[in-house]
């Protein structure tokens, strides 16, 4: 092949997923052979048998309502998490006192396992509840500690510009704080992105609520239905990424005039 | 406008030690001297930046100066018109216009800092000074980077705003169109 065809976007755009195809049908072939033809969904279904588990799944009404009520949760606790951790990054950098109380419970709450908290919510709230109340906690320390450092790096020139002109508290915050913290909120919105996705799905696997993806797989885990599994995972990662892609775009969006 | 005894250390160096000066709050005074002599902490203790150990500044009240940094300290997310308008009050904002054809950079209002010259930057940064309303404007350098001819055809205008500069340049064209020169020596600062 010609350097030029290596280079093209397209091919390297298929080659990454073709070849991890590739690999999986290959593992499928060589367990399907192990076990002598019989029983290898149980193990690693083929591709073709996930995507037609798929194909299935998309044509009814639940699959959607689960997609979208737990995309819905996601967001939510995103949204709540990411605007805690801003206002405690806000509060821990204004005075030392707020930042010696808040900075070890932040941190005790990222180092605590999920799984723990995932339990003790389900006491205190409803199950529908706890997958947002959960991917809140998990967004809240990674936004906290990337704005906080965010904060604490601001030009302290600016800053001595804004002293001198007289600037409000406001105006220092649009002017200075804020679009110096697009970096810094890009790097932690898109780490947690991934993490809410990942810490929702486990939370709802856990507590069950009425209509979710993690109740479906759950289910999956029940009845062995190991196709549907790949399926509903593959659900979850592909909205991972669209939702991570939406936010890099936004955020690229914001700041695209000025760093020309 | 007065320093009576202005007196501040930067640990073991002194870079004001009893220093006195006297200024009118009228027209262009130029402060020359060489690099580190003390322009620029005389400049910041002015404009309420550095408090002096000892000593004080009487005529000078909070609010009474506005200082143009060595630096341009411009926002790089900020057009050249938005970096006035953000200090004009709302009322004011037609000055804007005003200060970018004083600064000659009309042509530039809707650039950003990263797509300006140095020369350009510096200019945006006098012009957003001027922005502020203040009886003493303290000037650093505010022509470092800027064309002679154009730095003088700015310099012509400041004078026609009847206010009062204090700026510190090293450029014998800017100096002998001041109305006063003080050559200064340090640290410690002290007037020739």
């Amino acid at each position: 092949m010609k350097r030029a065809d290596r280079n093209n976007p397209i091919f390297c755009l298929l080659l990454p997923p073709v070849f991890w195809l590739g690999v999986w049908q290959l593992c499928a072939l060589l367990v399907d052979r192990s076990m002598g033809g019989r029983g290898n969904e149980l193990l690693l279904p083929y591709p073709a048998t996930v995507l037609a588990a798929l194909t299935h799944l998309a044509g009814t009404g639940e699959f959607w309502e689960s997609v979208l009520l737990s995309l819905l949760r996601v967001l939510a606790g995103l949204v709540v998490g990411a605007g805690l951790g801003g206002l405690a990054a806000a509060l821990t950098c204004a005075g030392a006192w707020v930042d010696r109380l808040l900075s070890p419970a932040i941190r005790v709450v990222r180092a605590a396992p999920v799984a723990s908290f995932i339990l003790l919510v389900l006491l205190w709230t409803g199950r529908d509840q706890v997958p947002v109340v959960i991917v809140a906690l998990m967004v809240l320390p990674v936004v906290w500690d990337s704005l906080s450092q965010g904060i604490r790096a601001t030009d302290a020139q600016w800053l001595e510009l804004a002293r001198a002109y007289r600037f409000s508290r406001w105006k220092t915050v649009r002017l200075i704080y804020l679009p110096g913290l697009r970096p810094h909120l890009s790097a932690a919105l898109t780490t947690a992105t991934g993490l809410a996705w990942k810490s929702g799905v486990a939370a709802e696997v856990l507590c069950l609520p009425s209509t979710a993806l993690g109740t479906e797989i759950y289910q999956t885990k029940y009845y062995l239905e190991i196709p549907e599994l790949f399926a509903w995972t593959g659900v979850a990662v592909a909205l991972s990424l669209l939702l991570e892609h939406l936010l890099r775009r936004a955020l690229a969006r914001w700041g695209r005039r000025w760093s020309l | 406008m007065r320093c009576e005894e202005l007196t501040l250390s930067f640990g073991d160096k002194r870079v004001l030690d009893h220093f006195s000066l006297e200024l009118p709050l009228r027209g262009i005074t130029a402060l020359r001297g060489p690099s580190g002599c003390g322009k620029t902490t005389l400049l910041r203790v002015l404009a309420g930046l550095e408090r002096p150990q000892g000593g004080q500044v009487r005529g000078l009240a909070p609010g009474d100066t506005a200082i143009l940094f060595q630096e341009n300290r411009l926002f790089p997310w900020r057009t050249v018109e938005q970096h006035l308008t953000d200090i004009l009050p709302r009322e004011e904002r037609d000055r804007a216009d005003n200060l970018l054809s004083l600064v000659e950079l009309s042509e530039e209002r809707s650039s950003y800092p990263g797509s300006l010259s140095g020369g350009m930057g510096r200019r945006l940064a006098l012009a957003r000074c001027l922005a502020l309303p203040a009886r003493l404007y303290l000037l650093d350098e505010p022509f470092a980077g800027v064309d002679l001819p154009r730095a003088l055809r700015i310099l012509d205008r400041l004078r026609k705003t009847d206010r009062a500069f204090l700026l510190v340049s090293h450029e014998e064209p800017i100096l002998s169109r001041a109305d006063q020169v003080l050559t200064l020596e340090g640290p410690p600062l002290r007037v020739l």
